[in-house]
């Protein structure tokens, strides 16, 4: 059976010593976590510093004079500037914190909205969107009536690009795309679709919410505008991510939220508002969160990101040769770069009556839509078994994930 | 049989499951083998959308008991709407809306019936008892 030739250079062993979770048992099995795209599970590292902060250090930023508050800002900041380094943004004022990348589009929606978007403009989107960067969208464009403009997706789960070319017209205020598709893995050629935009002078978001997770992004030499991302998909906490926005860009936009914080003077008869980035992070912020996010990208920068790359492939490959090799199974999305998460259909069987089982092995997938219904309905479907690999995973596991969908086979079909 | 009765039944025929993989299987041969709706009644209006998996409901009411059909497009949560219409189907609107259906639990099925499952079983047990409401009303009305 075992044909399939596996590098076993990455010392896996040693980084699963890090995940603490990794020791859990489910269903009385040893957890198999495939559901990484989902989020990810969090390095003892990075529980350490959520720890250390509440114990040591937690105090108010930017406020107070006192030694805490300063250990405690300088730390937030430091992390500010950790994320910047990661996207090699130009400073690190360019990076804003929000809940993630959610909150991240829904506020250049409404703030990138309220200035360049009018009545009778176009917005660029694709078919392979996950609903965080559609909705934000659709609702800007009731509230401009302005229009959505959707790249239509080839059959191998690729973006028709020639069709995307086709989609400019002098309307166009923005193109907002996913760097790489939570629902089937596809990397979208995010530098050359934001050289096309950018030759109409069409400022270009990218949601990067499953693009940081598998590598450094520098968003220098993509020339991109905005990118956004969730802290937890990589590693980091939940309930910390951010964006990345051009200066010139932010400097021009109006606040999202407002109170605290974002503030400089404050009258009844006039507010000035703080500078970039403050305007934007109206409150206390999420300091632990952001303190652990930045543990978490050290970590990766640790274990390397060459080295995540690679084996994360590596895995890919193997899944997918053992997913082809098994029969009756269709992988939906076949394009040839991806991330490392399959989309597949075990053929005859409802993916939830699969996922039902599967759990039952103590395995973790994603079944359903994935949040891109859109994409479902663009391909028949209604939904997908899902298996995202991260860096912690083995090849062992993915013949676990095998075995049990030959159970899944024997008791369905 | 009342619906008490039938639920003591049906936790009965689980109590010889010792193996969570010998009760799926029994979950799944229910879902398989019986025929549950008239095709012709898998209509939208039938439908409980918003769900990983489809679940149809149909309710005719004879002016006394209230009958159930259902189907879904996945098995087990075909397997297990199936138990819920053998328990509440051929019952009047009371006693369909005083029912516990606290077999779901008693056989270990439980978290099939959480509201984050999506499975849309946790729709079609409100969708029954609505049913059952507004017949009730319906027939109090009448008399
Ligand atoms: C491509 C993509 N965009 C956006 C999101 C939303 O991320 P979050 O829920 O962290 O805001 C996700 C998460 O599932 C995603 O995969």
């Amino acid at each position: 059976m075992n044909t399939i030739a596996v590098n076993k250079s990455f010392d896996v062993a040693t980084v699963r010593k890090d995940f603490p979770i990794l020791n859990v048992e489910v269903h009385g099995n040893p957890l198999v976590y495939f559901d990484n795209a989902a989020t990810t599970q969090k390095p003892q590292q990075v529980i350490d510093t959520l720890n250390d902060y509440y114990r040591r250090y937690n105090s108010n930023v930017h406020r107070g004079v006192h030694y805490l508050s300063q250990v405690a800002t300088d730390a937030y900041e430091e992390a500010r500037l950790k994320v910047s380094k990661l996207l090699n943004a130009s400073s690190s004022a360019e990076i804003i914190f929000t809940r993630g990348t959610t909150e991240s589009i829904n506020l250049i929606a409404f703030s990138f909205g309220e200035v360049f978007i009018h009545e009778g403009d176009e917005i660029i989107i694709s078919t392979i969107e996950h609903h965080s960067n559609i909705v934000p969208w659709q609702l800007l464009c009731q509230r401009k009536k302005a229009v959505l403009k959707v790249i239509p997706v080839l059959d191998n789960g690729v973006l028709d690009l020639e069709a995307y070319r086709g989609l400019f017209s002098e309307h166009t205020k923005l193109v907002a795309v996913g760097h790489i598709s939570n629902a089937l893995g596809t990397v979208n050629p995010i530098a050359e679709m934001i050289a096309t935009a950018h030759a109409h002078q069409v400022p270009v978001l990218i949601d990067g919410a499953q693009g940081l997770p598998h590598g450094k992004v520098d968003v220098q030499s993509l020339d991109c505008d905005f990118y956004c991302f969730s802290g937890h998909k990589m590693y980091g906490p939940t309930g910390i991510g951010g964006f990345y926005g051009r200066m010139s860009l932010l400097e021009q936009m109006p606040p999202y939220q407002s109170g605290g914080e974002m503030i400089q003077d404050v009258s009844f008869a006039c507010t000035t508002f703080n500078e970039v980035p403050y305007k934007f992070e109206a409150g206390t912020p999420n300091i632990a969160d952001a303190i652990g996010l930045a543990t978490a990208i050290e970590y990766l920068e640790k274990v390397g990101w060459d080295a995540i790359a690679k084996y994360e492939q590596e895995l890919l490959r193997y899944a997918t040769e053992k997913l082809t090799l098994e029969g009756g199974i269709t992988i939906i999305g076949t394009a040839p770069d991806k991330a490392s998460l399959i989309s597949f259909l075990i053929d005859g069987v409802h993916p939830l009556d699969a996922g039902t089982i599967i759990d039952h092995f103590g395995i973790a997938i994603r079944t359903g839509n994935h949040c891109a219904q859109p994409l479902m309905d663009r391909f028949g479907i209604t939904g997908t078994i899902r298996a995202s690999f991260a860096f912690y995973n083995t090849f062992e596991e993915i013949d676990r994930l095998m075995a049990a969908i030959r159970k899944v086979k024997q008791m369905f079909l | 049989m009342t619906i008490a009765e039938k639920e003591e039944q049906i936790i009965n025929e689980f109590r010889f499951f010792d193996d969570w993989m010998d009760k799926y299987n029994y979950i799944i041969d229910l879902g398989k083998s019986l025929p549950m709706i008239d095709e012709k009644l898998k209509t939208d209006s039938n439908l409980i959308k918003g769900c990983q998996s489809r679940v149809w409901l149909n309710a005719d009411f004879d002016g006394n008991v209230i009958t159930f059909t259902g189907d879904s497009d996945a098995v087990i949560t075909k397997g297990i709407a199936n138990l819920l219409v053998r328990a509440l189907s051929g019952h009047t609107p009371d006693e369909i809306l005083n029912a516990e259906l606290s077999f779901v639990d008693k056989i270990g099925l439980k978290e099939h019936l959480s509201p984050t499952r999506s499975n849309g079983l946790v729709s079609m047990i409100k969708q029954m008892k609505l049913y059952a409401l507004a017949y009730k009303t319906k027939a109090s009305l009448k008399s």
